[in-house]
């Protein structure tokens, strides 16, 4: 016998807790939904483009009724449940239909706060929380001119626009002296009042209510100072309270909203209870990120899984009106012992202010361009440490040389074939499409199903926009620790420690001893776990082969049409007459249809076919070359400049210094690919400021660089040191790369590692930390003698021979 | 009726690895799981064309390794959301020794 779920509330709470039950266990439960509104599930968030005329309520349809039956979900609509009785565990609706239930959700949503004045009740005078009241509103609009708003808040403000779209003339009445005072600074918010204005609509502000004045119908609004304003329709948007009614009637302990604990279930542990209704560790929700994070955990509750908890929310806020970018998030205003940053360019109508506290943003808000809006709600949550980027993290994450989107931010003036995505071709009208026809609400879902932001990331920002602009609200609340992947709850952080402390050996010993969920693990944590272990135990046989990408496995890179790349070595970018003899001899025998000179001082050969590369090697190695690995996270070119031997500017011999570099280094598995550079003065021609370990020359010696980073986000690295010798130079270069190996997750340049921990970190390890630093360029220098055997050619002489011949032909 | 043809060793592939037959309509892949089974798709990513072979095997899907495609092995279709599908062979295994079938199993067309 299947148990039964009753569900009383028809909202995105409830039914997104329904979604994520169906996904965990389909067949548990006999499920039963109360509506009280005659409609499916639909996204209350975008009422207001709906109002505006942006949308139409198919638009923003969740779940039509289609869905209810096609998973056996028996759905009430139009009826409210006005009792239960928890001795039978049943529920009772106003029509009389009853309904038993093992187990009770509750999600009752709030309900709109009408202000307690003479004239609440006339006709025309509504709130601004569902379907009807946006009907009302339409309809009004057709025939009456003149609008007032109370509330000069969100939803106030959004409701003011929506009617003035429908042609109304609007004033908006409010108590305070600022708008939206709960999400912004005096500011922000008079840059908001400016441009409303500008588009017409009237303020009163600091304005109280008294009486709303009216015989049949709502005809005026008198205020406390005495002012009269003509209208047509009242809305009143002053604030919601959840709705409680039903759980106090029926004994369950409510505070301001129904009171749940951390697996969302009530003082009545058969009654479960999440969204707007709720108070949840004394905070209460209306904005929908945290409404979704509780559905995941009250599904797992339900599912009997009891692993989840719901530890309360961050949130953001946007205003939904077009044209106007807004961003808020934490505490805005700050006291004695935060600081303020703040960008203000009023005639481009830009603003920006941080508060931080001990180098820790506490709140964010923003006008005009908000696309690093999720960035700093993401250093917000993560609490990261922002004291190396104060100088310009108030220009925004993707203030230089972004590519591939150039510097258009703003989402919604984007045409739909605006491209988005550059790495996957995916275009504005691409992503809305999938939101809205497959009801995506989260940047994973959405790189799931459109692969946009799924390869180099540098469109999340963009993505995340067009989520909030498309769906409404804030959806980017993810868990403050991100697991690997899909296979484990373990961070990469919690995994390479336990395969320290616990000496795990191997791909599969970790999985099983850290509670994989698969076996196998995915193509996502098997290169990863591999990594570490190799990075961990390099004496010992920990490589698997199978657990790496293709191009590790097979040592060259694989093109797109399946043939593969082969990139020699060449030490410092130098060469030699016989060298290149060696490489048109092979180019020749092989008939290689192309080469090309890297950006990385090495000369690649295009279009080898998998079963000649063994050869192909054999021959380079003869000529005395090894592999280029540059089909791997590994150390890849050391670029330099001909130095002082020929430079009428070199400071040092750079050449060789690249060279003794390269020999050191080569070889080695990194978390991502690793460059070095090594110019002979600082006109850096070798471009060692763009590189994750930059030398340049100067006349007393030599600079050090790191975290540079010339791919899709430009980043000039940050200066380590200067030292004196070329023993130093190696030193911290060894010590350098060890810190990042260690430390930093798989696939994690430099660049954006050192962001996450800080430069300070770095230097207070490798620079002012002597003991330390020796160590780690031990512990580098122990790993290479391990790790510097040619793969090329003990392929050429046989290993893994399976990998590059077919099993059979056939015909 | 399908013919048999024997390709080769289960021990010619590694754990969790594959290997390709060549065919005249194209290439196959052979893919042996961590538990000894042996599958049989066509070498063709049904996104872009990219060699399953050359991906990362785990449990009886494997990963594309040109842009992470997931595709079960038992029936060559793509894990959702993904659309799409690769075509699947009937493999025979006789202790140690594989035998394929170039007759595509039901429900995705060698062309697809």
């Amino acid at each position: 016998m299947k148990e039964k779920l009753v569900v009383i509330g028809n909202g995105m709470a409830g039914i997104r807790a329904v979604e994520e039950l169906l996904k965990l266990a389909p067949e548990q439960y006999d499920i039963t939904v109360f509506g009280a509104e005659p409609y499916g599930n639909y996204n209350r968030i975008m009422l207001s483009p709906v109002l505006a005329g942006e949308k139409t309520i198919d638009e923003i349809m969740l779940n039509d009724e289609q869905w209810y039956s096609d998973n056996s979900i028996t759905l009430h609509k139009g009826k409210t449940v006005v009792d239960i009785d928890r001795t039978q565990r049943k529920v009772i609706a106003d029509d009389g239909t009853t309904e038993t239930y093992d187990r009770l959700l509750l999600s009752t949503g709030s309900n709109p706060f009408i202000i307690p004045i003479p004239g609440n009740d006339l006709d025309g005078v509504i709130s601004f929380r569902d379907i009807h009241d946006v009907d009302k509103m339409v309809d009004t609009a057709k025939q009456h001119k003149h609008a007032v708003v109370i509330g000069g808040g969100l939803l106030g403000l959004e409701a003011a626009n929506g009617l003035m779209q429908q042609g109304m003339s609007v004033t908006v009445v409010h108590l305070m002296d600022t708008l939206m005072e709960r999400q912004l600074d005096p500011a922000a918010a008079g840059m908001l009042k400016k441009s409303l204005e500008e588009r017409g609509m009237h303020f009163l502000m600091g304005a109280q209510t008294e009486a709303i004045i009216g015989k049949d119908r709502v005809e005026k609004v008198h205020l406390k100072d005495g002012t009269e304003i003509y209208a047509d329709l009242v809305v009143m948007a002053v604030g919601i309270r959840p709705n409680t009614e039903l759980a106090e009637k029926v004994g369950i302990h409510c505070e301001r909203g129904v009171v749940v604990n951390d697996t969302l279930q009530t003082y009545d542990p058969r009654v479960y209870a999440l969204g707007e209704c709720v108070q949840h560790r004394g905070d209460t929700y209306g904005l929908v990120a945290p409404l979704f994070e509780m559905a995941k955990v009250c599904a797992n509750h339900l599912a009997h899984h009891g692993i989840a908890r719901y530890e309360g929310s961050v949130t953001s806020t946007k205003l939904k009106v077009t044209g106007i970018d807004l961003f808020s998030a934490g505490d805005f205003t700050g006291d004695d012992t935060t600081d303020e940053l703040v960008f203000q360019d009023v005639a481009s109508g830009v603003y920006r202010k941080l508060i931080v506290k001990d180098n820790r943003i506490q709140g964010a808000v923003m006008y005009g361009d908000t696309i690093d809006g999720t960035w700093y709600f993401d250093l917000m949550r993560d609490e990261t440490d922002i004291s190396d980027m104060r100088s310009t993290i108030l220009f925004g994450q993707a203030h230089l040389g972004d590519s591939g989107h150039g510097d258009d931010n703003r989402v919604a003036a984007m045409s739909d074939t605006a491209e988005i995505c550059g790495c996957n071709g995916v275009c504005k009208g691409d992503i809305v499409k999938a939101i809205t026809e497959k009801k995506l609400f989260t940047l994973d879902d959405v790189r799931a199903h459109t692969k946009a932001s799924s390869s180099c990331g540098s469109c999340t920002g963009l993505v995340e926009a067009l989520l909030s602009h498309t769906v409404g609200g804030d959806y980017s609340v993810a868990p403050h620790l991100k697991p690997i992947c899909g296979c484990t709850e373990k961070t990469h952080d919690e995994t390479r420690e336990a395969i320290k402390k616990l000496e795990l050996k191997t791909v599969h010993d970790v999985f099983k001893v850290l509670d994989w969920k698969n076996e196998d693990g995915c193509a996502k944590c098997r290169p990863a776990v591999n990594y570490y272990l190799v990075c961990e135990w390099p004496a010992e046989q920990s490589d698997d082969n199978q657990s790496r990408f293709i191009n590790e496995r097979v040592h060259a890179n694989i093109q797109k049409d399946g043939t593969y790349s082969v990139i020699p070595r060449m030490w410092g970018g130098e060469t030699n007459p016989s060298e290149l003899r060696a490489i048109a001899d092979v180019a020749d025998k092989f008939n290689v249809p192309q080469i090309h000179v890297t950006g990385g001082q090495r000369i690649d050969l295009l279009g080898v076919k998998k079963e000649d590369l063994p050869a192909v090697w054999g021959d380079l190695s003869k000529a005395g070359f090894v592999s280029g690995h540059a089909y791997g996270k590994a150390l890849r070119t050391v670029k330099t400049c001909v130095g002082q031997e020929w430079c009428r500017f070199g400071t040092q011999n750079s050449t060789q210094m690249g060279i003794d570099l390269e020999k050191m280094t080569w070889g080695s598995w990194m978390p991502h690919k690793f460059k070095l550079a090594v110019s002979g003065c600082p006109r850096n021609c070798a471009e060692a400021t763009i590189k994750d370990f930059g030398v340049v020359c100067v006349d007393s010696g030599y600079e050090l660089h790191v975290g540079g980073n010339g791919g899709i986000k430009v980043r000039a690295t940050d200066f380590l040191c200067a030292v004196k010798t070329p023993d130093e130079v190696k030193e911290y270069c060894a010590a350098f790369i060890q810190i990042y190996r260690e430390e930093a997750h798989y696939l994690e340049r430099t660049a954006p590692w050192i962001e996450r921990v800080g430069l300070s970190y770095v230097k207070e390890k490798i620079v002012d930390d002597v003991e330390n630093r020796k160590t780690l360029a031990e512990r580098f220098l122990f790993s290479q003698k391990y790790m510097q055997d040619d793969p090329w050619k003990a392929r050429a002489e046989g290993t893994d021979k399976h990998e590059f011949t077919p099993l059979k032909k056939i015909g | 009726m399908s013919d048999w043809i024997e390709v080769g060793l289960v021990s010619d592939i590694p754990q969790l690895g594959a290997r390709v037959i060549n065919t005249e309509k194209g290439d196959i892949a052979i893919f042996r799981t961590a538990s000894d089974k042996i599958f049989a798709l066509r070498d063709k990513c049904p996104h872009k064309g990219g060699p399953l072979s050359q991906g990362i095997i785990h449990g009886e899907k494997v990963t594309c390794p040109l842009h992470n495609w997931n595709l079960s092995l038992d029936s060559g279709t793509a894990v959702a959301p993904d659309e799409g599908c690769a075509a699947s062979y009937p493999v025979k295994i006789d202790g140690d020794k594989i035998s394929l079938s170039l007759v595509p199993n039901e429900g995705c067309p060698e062309n697809a």
